[in-house]
């Protein structure tokens, strides 16, 4: 049925300096579904959908649009645009400070007045025919954020797209957003458009899509129908290997948790001004434990007073037994504290700088301002764990920013491997990365822990935290208000410890 | 060697070789005779080399703050004037020996760097926009380098500041020329042996991030607007020793501009991160070989400053990311053919 393909791409190959991102993809999108484009952190998904929307021209290969046997000639976003492709991207593009009628025209046709009446009522319209919750005249900061993307996808719309690419738009919604998305991108669908999504998370990708494209290292796996590729075989196909590496991690629950002495690190009555109630803490030689609570529940503030990266307004702290104090971030260094913040782009990485310098960054402060690294041992020291972790990347001078997530956060990693920490805080190391990389990282915090390091694993991710923890710390609004140990450490009972509290208080 | 210093070598392999069309003899060199009786060198680069000391000295500091605190430092010039104040004013209390000059620029510098903590302070600690702390020091510093002194253009005079100040008997290099050369010396060394280009590169590109590295940024950005103020003594006390008195209203006026000037003509982003300290020098002296070539040509010097605009206009351009991205895709597209060859060859195609 050739009148039903919306797009197709054939043959498409793409190479920079050094890495050949792209080799002989194809891919074929039909009227009316939902695509999901799916692939490892540098699997060419990103690459593939900017040689669709302009943004790099391709090497060799041909895209079709709408069934016709012309080439389509795809020089700039805005050549795309025309051709009725629209991407919404994770970080939303529009103008916080105007209105969403604004938002939905601005920078189209080439009118030079605005009829604002004609403007308003047309949004209206739009808003009512796909269910968006969002006045007009309303300011756009002031949606949610969930609302902001719908209006994205609605001026998309609006412009007669014909192909709507989602590029990872869940990844900063919660559940009930997502499924407000959801509802919209299936009204679209019923609508024939083809929509290309990416996203990280697999149940997503189960829940709403009809067909997957797998890439993996630049090269087309295949096209499956969904309902033909069950997620393990998805896994396998992503990763290019067999599966038992996950299930390996399951089974391997074993506390190397070492009571019989003082516990590396505890803190009594530990607060911060960014709004910790004051708490009780302590984590053992080898233990692994996780904070873990809904959003905006103070997991991360807790670990971040642990690290002194806010400042601490009160509490005790003792490591290995012996009474410290901890009011910077470098006092936690030097007591063998590493901590891999929440934000790898605002508080990781230094993006302008090389893998190099990034990795030994920690261990080089530690050192001291007087002792820098030769150029040789920096480079040592970088080698290694670009190979210990397999980070992608040309080389290490590479400029850390030009590398995919899930290798930016190897790198990081790396950074306070290297420091050879007694005690490691990670705070959603595996979020926005790819599915290979989790489960890495998972195994290595396991390895370390059998290796006798403390480690407190924070991730929104239950089942990983399931997977890996020996101990769950739950927090809600700011407060500790429960504590499971090995056996009670289930979905439901998680929820409950959440939620119960939350019925007593309420 | 680092790409962003291709554009200033050109612009300065241009400038020489525009020099030699126009006036095959312009880079000659001659040995004369001084005042003095000494034999130098003399001639046009000793000239350019010279009379830009000073700013080369101060745009080493001014990429360093710039680095860290992603604004720049406006009040350089009045700085300059202080600490040379203070110069003046120690040796004009003492019979002039080599450990007074010292004691004087000691004194000089105590007070640049004072003036550094203060804008450091105000920009790390309270979080004020560079240019708006400096313009504090920029409005009052020339007032309090004239009360310093009490007294319009005191004079110093002695040989030995002439030593500083122009010629050592029996060197034939001005002495400004021979201090820069000392100076950029001990930066390189210093940030070879110490982590001020890592701890400053780092500040400037991600401060949150730096700081949960245990880099103490708002203490690297004083460090940084001190060090700045050690260049500017240095300069304002070799721009008294020349002439051997202070006119606090002129000197090194305007000086800021052309600091800044010279970071950007190096490549450096005004917007703070990496940076190349040799960059910017190498921009100092392109912005003095062009003032003096526009002299050479007899441009009247009211119209210097126009005539300089444009080129600097044309430089800075030149290294915008626009026109950068723009040459790269040019370059691509000549080597198009030979690149994919050697593709097809390396996928084995």
């Amino acid at each position: 049925m050739p009148n039903d393909i919306a797009l197709s791409m054939r043959n498409i190959s793409k190479s920079f300096p050094g890495v050949r991102a792209l080799h002989n993809v194809d891919f074929t999108l039909y009227k009316g579904e939902i695509h999901a484009l799916m692939g490892e952190n540098g699997a060419g998904k990103s690459t593939l959908i900017k040689v669709l929307t302009g943004v790099h021209p391709k090497d060799a290969g041909e895209i079709l649009i709408a069934g016709s046997n012309k080439e389509a000639n795809i020089k700039s976003p805005q050549d795309a645009q025309n051709l009725g492709i629209s991407t919404v991207y994770q970080e939303i593009t529009l103008c916080p400070n105007l209105t969403v009628a604004e938002n939905m025209f601005i920078g189209r046709g080439d009118y030079h007045f605005v009829n604002w009446r004609e403007m308003g009522k047309k949004t209206v319209e739009i808003l009512e025919k796909l269910n968006i919750p969002a006045r007009s005249t309303q300011q756009l900061a002031t949606c949610s954020l969930a609302v902001q993307q719908m209006v994205a996808i609605a001026r998309a719309m609006d412009m007669e797209c014909k192909v709507l690419i989602l590029d990872e738009p869940t990844s900063s919604l919660d559940e009930r957003e997502v499924e407000k998305l959801f509802s919209l991108m299936r009204e679209l669908k019923a609508r024939g458009v083809g929509i290309i999504f990416i996203t990280h998370f697999l149940e997503q990708v189960y829940e709403v899509c009809d067909r997957i494209t797998v890439l993996r290292n630049g090269e087309l796996i295949g096209a499956y129908d969904i309902k033909d590729l069950p997620r393990v075989q998805l896994i396998s196909k992503m990763m290019g290997k067999e599966l038992d590496d996950i299930s390996e991690i399951k089974n391997s629950r074993v506390s190397h948790a070492r009571a019989d002495i003082p516990p590396v690190f505890e803190a009594t009555g530990l607060s911060s001004a960014a709004g910790t109630k004051a708490f009780d803490f302590k984590i053992d030689q080898g233990e692994v434990n996780g904070f873990t609570g809904l959003l905006g529940s103070g997991r991360s503030e807790s670990v971040r007073a642990i690290f002194g990266a806010d400042k601490v307004t009160g509490g005790k702290i003792h490591i290995n037994g012996k009474p410290a104090k901890i009011s910077k971030p470098k006092d936690a260094m030097k007591l063998g504290i590493g901590y891999l913040p929440e934000d790898r782009k605002q508080d990781g990485i230094v993006d302008d700088l090389s893998v190099r310098e990034n990795i030994i960054l920690a261990l080089q402060v530690m050192r001291g301002f007087f002792h820098p690294f030769s150029r040789a041992e920096a480079e040592k020291f970088a080698d290694e764990y670009i190979k210990l972790l397999g980070i992608k990347t040309a080389s290490m001078d590479t400029p850390i920013k030009s590398l995919s997530g899930g290798n930016q956060q190897k790198a990081i990693l790396a950074r306070w491997l290297l420091t050879k920490p007694q005690y490691l805080i990670l705070d959603e190391p595996t979020r926005g990365i790819d599915v290979g990389t989790k489960v890495e990282i998972q195994k290595l915090v396991l390895k370390l822990a059998e290796e006798g390091v403390s480690v407190t694993f924070i991730s929104s991710e239950i089942e990983e935290m399931l997977r890996t923890c020996s101990r769950l710390i739950v927090m809600r609004d700011r407060n500790i208000v429960g504590e499971l140990m090995q056996d009670d450490m289930t979905q439901a009972k998680i929820m409950r410890t959440i939620a119960g509290e939350a019925v007593q208080n309420g | 060697m680092k790409s962003q210093l291709v554009i200033p070598l050109f612009a300065l392999l241009l400038l020489v070789v525009f020099n030699l069309i126009r006036d095959a003899g312009f880079f000659s060199l001659s040995i004369t005779v001084n005042n003095n009786g000494n034999s130098v060198l003399s001639g046009n680069i000793i000239s350019i080399l010279n009379s830009a000391s000073e700013l080369a000295i101060i745009s080493i500091g001014m990429t360093l703050v710039t680095a860290s605190s992603k604004g720049q430092d406006i009040s350089v010039g009045a700085v300059a004037a202080i600490a040379g104040s203070v110069f003046v004013r120690v040796l004009r209390e003492h019979n002039i020996t080599w450990p007074i000059i010292i004691l004087a620029f000691l004194g000089g510098c105590v007070a640049a760097i004072l003036c550094g903590v203060f804008n450091g302070t105000l920009v790390a600690g309270f979080k004020i926009q560079p240019m708006i702390a400096t313009l504090i020091l920029l409005t009052a510093g020339r007032p309090i380098a004239y009360w310093i002194n009490g007294g319009a253009t005191p004079t110093v005079d002695s040989p030995l500041l002439g030593y500083i100040g122009s010629f050592i008997p029996g060197v034939p290099i001005p002495t400004p020329i021979l201090i820069v050369i000392v100076f950029a010396v001990l930066v390189a060394l210093i940030l070879r042996f110490t982590n001020l280009g890592l701890y400053t590169q780092a500040v400037g590109i991600n401060e949150k991030s730096a700081r949960l590295n245990g880099i103490n940024a708002a203490g690297m950005k004083i460090l940084s607007f001190m060090i700045l103020g050690v260049c500017v003594s240095i300069a304002g006390c070799i721009s008294v020793s020349r002439i051997g008195l202070i006119n606090h209203e002129t000197i090194l006026l305007d000086i800021e501009m052309d600091a800044i000037l010279a970071v950007a003509i190096g490549g450096n982003a005004l917007s703070g991160g990496k940076f190349s300290i040799a960059g910017s020098v190498i921009g100092a002296y392109i912005i003095q070989a062009l003032t003096i070539t526009l002299y050479a040509m007899k441009v009247s010097s009211t119209a210097v400053k126009a005539y300089k605009a444009i080129v600097i206009i044309a430089i800075v351009v030149l290294g915008s990311p626009v026109v950068q991205g723009y040459l790269l895709k040019l370059r691509d597209k000549l080597f198009q053919k030979s690149k994919k060859a050697l593709e097809s060859q390396a996928y084995g195609e």
